[in-house]
């Protein structure tokens, strides 16, 4: 009988278990053997075992910190204010009031615009001879003159940011509403009945309660942000002055501009080693969230 | 919830309350429709207008060629046919792997919740690191085999692709329904005399639709919004997607930003319909493969 029932169990893992390892397997350690093994089709050493060579180059170059240092400011920055802004919003559409129920249901729209579409829609805003982000803030004498924010190496980073903000914020607004709808409202009651203002029950109820879904989200909105590609692509490709330049950036260019296969393997391991860290902490976590 | 017909509570002690609501909410629909709103609107507005200083926010006239172009055009080299074709690749493609993906992925779902066997949690761990995985771990040797194989620039092998990454989803996000589903339905049923394949096809998957629903509809959307593999991968009108037709508007050294709205628009029909009406199903996907509550 228990045989039976492993063997239906494989069965039915089966089909997918051939889907996903059999495009996975091969390329993921092919790629580990590059990161170990020059194949860089320039270079006069192609085939030579390099060992750790090219760890050692990328974590000794000062354009991996360089990187690394861009790559943590997005991350960072855009997760910070995805949490923090869909907490508010979601605090926002918690309540009742004239209009809510349309703005539940208009809030989820960025979400469901392509990355790619986004990109253009933020590049497209923020031209600087004709677009319409320099048409208001002139109109509201913000500035003097039309800026070319995607041009500028010191406000390029920033204005990807806000682009990707506002395309992701409804997922973390998503994820807050259905936590705060989880919370037993008789709570918020007693709490007044014993005289807490909307502070004190924020901070003795609704946090408390949330606090899960928090780390959720900025877990697994690190992970999403630490590979972001394609509105790097689509917006900036890196430049001006490599301000916008990140980890995984820098590994395409490697890989598919300069012909550099070996660092761009070991760039993409590097990424990989801390997308495994935090998979655990994300696992560990659901597992902690499982347990209460 | 709330019932319909409530009458807001405008009492003096709610009013300021009531109001400052109200504001933010204003405020709020304005930065989540205004870009969209301008990507419409740069899309209808004469190429003139689009490039005037100082820019009107209200053009005189507009128009409604360049749509016109998308659908009518049968010139190979024009951008609007380019992306007519993209459009449909995408549609091709992301139809077939929302449906092979849902087959394949919800049979291993429901072999993850139901059934026990050795090695699961292991092959779980695996399932949900392959889904988080960054493709450029992948990206250099998967050209040169598929550079070998000639499945480059073909929409059967970027299907093949997709479905690498699309089925963990979908099998993450599956076992949490289907674990959510009582072992004692399946008990009855095969008292009832009830195959184990039975009780699956006409027991599980039935109470597990409006989770199938939920899970195919973010997998049809992860599909369409796919651009790395894409770019990569596709080159010619034979197997280009829409994400990679508007990557190359942007990368054209004259850049038509109303063209490039137009894509815009067209590339975000279907997934913002689809997310609206389905909106109850997607939160209930997206909450499923978050947060385990």
């Amino acid at each position: 009988m228990k045989r039976e029932e492993e063997r239906y169990g494989y069965a039915l893992i089966t089909p997918s278990m051939i889907v996903v390892f059999g495009i996975i397997i091969i390329p993921i350690i092919t790629t580990l053997v590059y990161s170990f093994v020059n194949i860089d089709p320039l270079s006069s050493h192609n085939g030579e075992f390099a060992g750790l060579g090219f760890y050692q180059k990328a974590l000794t170059s000062s354009a991996f910190w360089e990187d690394l240092g861009r790559t943590l400011y997005f991350t960072v920055a855009s997760t910070a204010i995805e949490t923090a802004f869909g907490l508010m919003i979601a605090l926002l559409l918690n309540e009742e009031f004239p209009g809510v129920r349309f703005l539940r249901s208009i809030v989820i729209i960025p979400w469901a615009i392509p990355t790619v579409v986004n990109g253009s829609l933020w590049k497209l805003m923020l031209n600087g001879e004709y677009g319409v982000i320099n048409a208001i803030l002139m109109r509201l004498h913000l500035i003097d003159a039309y800026q070319s924010w995607l041009g500028n190496p010191s406000t390029a980073m920033l204005c990807i940011i806000v682009a990707d903000a506002w395309k992701m914020t409804p997922l973390a607004v998503i994820f807050f509403l259905a936590a705060l709808q989880g919370i037993d409202q008789t709570r918020y009651e007693a709490a007044r009945v014993d005289g807490a203002g909307a502070f004190r029950s924020f901070f003795a109820i609704t946090l408390p309660a949330i606090k899960p879904t928090i780390m959720v989200i900025i877990v697994m909105r690190t992970v999403e942000k630490f590979k972001a590609f394609d509105i790097f692509y689509l917006m900036t490709r890196g430049g001006p002055a490599n301000s916008t330049k990140t980890l995984m950036y820098d590994t395409y260019l490697q890989a598919f501009t300069n012909l550099n296969y070996s660092e761009a393997a070991t760039l993409a391991y590097l990424i990989v080693l801390v997308v495994v860290l935090m998979t655990i902490i994300y696992i560990r976590m659901m597992k902690r969230g499982d347990e209460r | 919830m709330k019932q319909r017909g409530r009458r807001w509570d405008f009492s003096p002690g709610k009013r300021g309350r009531t109001i400052l609501y109200m504001s933010l909410g204003l405020l709020l629909a304005l930065v989540v429709l205004g870009p969209v709103v301008w990507m419409f609107m740069t899309s209808i507005m004469r190429a003139v207008d689009l490039t005037a200083k100082p820019l009107k926010l209200i053009p005189e006239t507009v128009t409604f060629e360049r749509f016109r172009q998308v659908f009518l055009s049968d010139n190979g080299s024009d951008p609007a046919y380019v992306f007519r074709i993209a459009l449909i690749n995408s549609f091709i493609i992301a139809a077939a792997v929302t449906l092979l993906s849902l087959i394949v992925g919800s049979l291993g779902a429901y072999s993850f919740a139901h059934v026990r066997f050795r090695g699961k949690n292991g092959l779980m761990l695996t399932i949900l690191f392959t889904y988080m995985l960054p493709p450029a771990a992948l990206i250099i040797p998967l050209y040169r085999i598929y550079n070998r194989f000639g499945w480059l620039d073909k929409r059967g092998p970027l299907i093949i692709l997709y479905l690498s990454f699309i089925v963990p989803f979908i099998i993450w996000v599956m076992q949490d329904f289907f674990g959510s589903i009582s072992k004692s339905f399946e008990e009855a049923a095969q008292v009832d005399g009830a195959t184990r394949l039975q009780t699956l096809f006409y027991i599980f998957m039935p109470i597990a639709r409006p989770g199938a629903i939920a899970t195919g509809i973010l997998a049809f959307l992860m599909s369409w919004d796919e651009f790395f593999y894409s770019l990569i991968f596709t080159s010619s009108l034979s197997a280009k997607t829409m994400p990679v037709a508007i990557a190359e508007f942007n990368g054209k050294f004259t850049i038509d930003y109303g063209m490039i709205s137009v894509a815009g628009i067209l590339g975000s029909l279907i997934p913002v319909s689809i997310t609206v009406i389905f909106q109850k199903y997607i939160v209930m996907g997206m909450t499923a493969g978050g947060v385990k509550e």
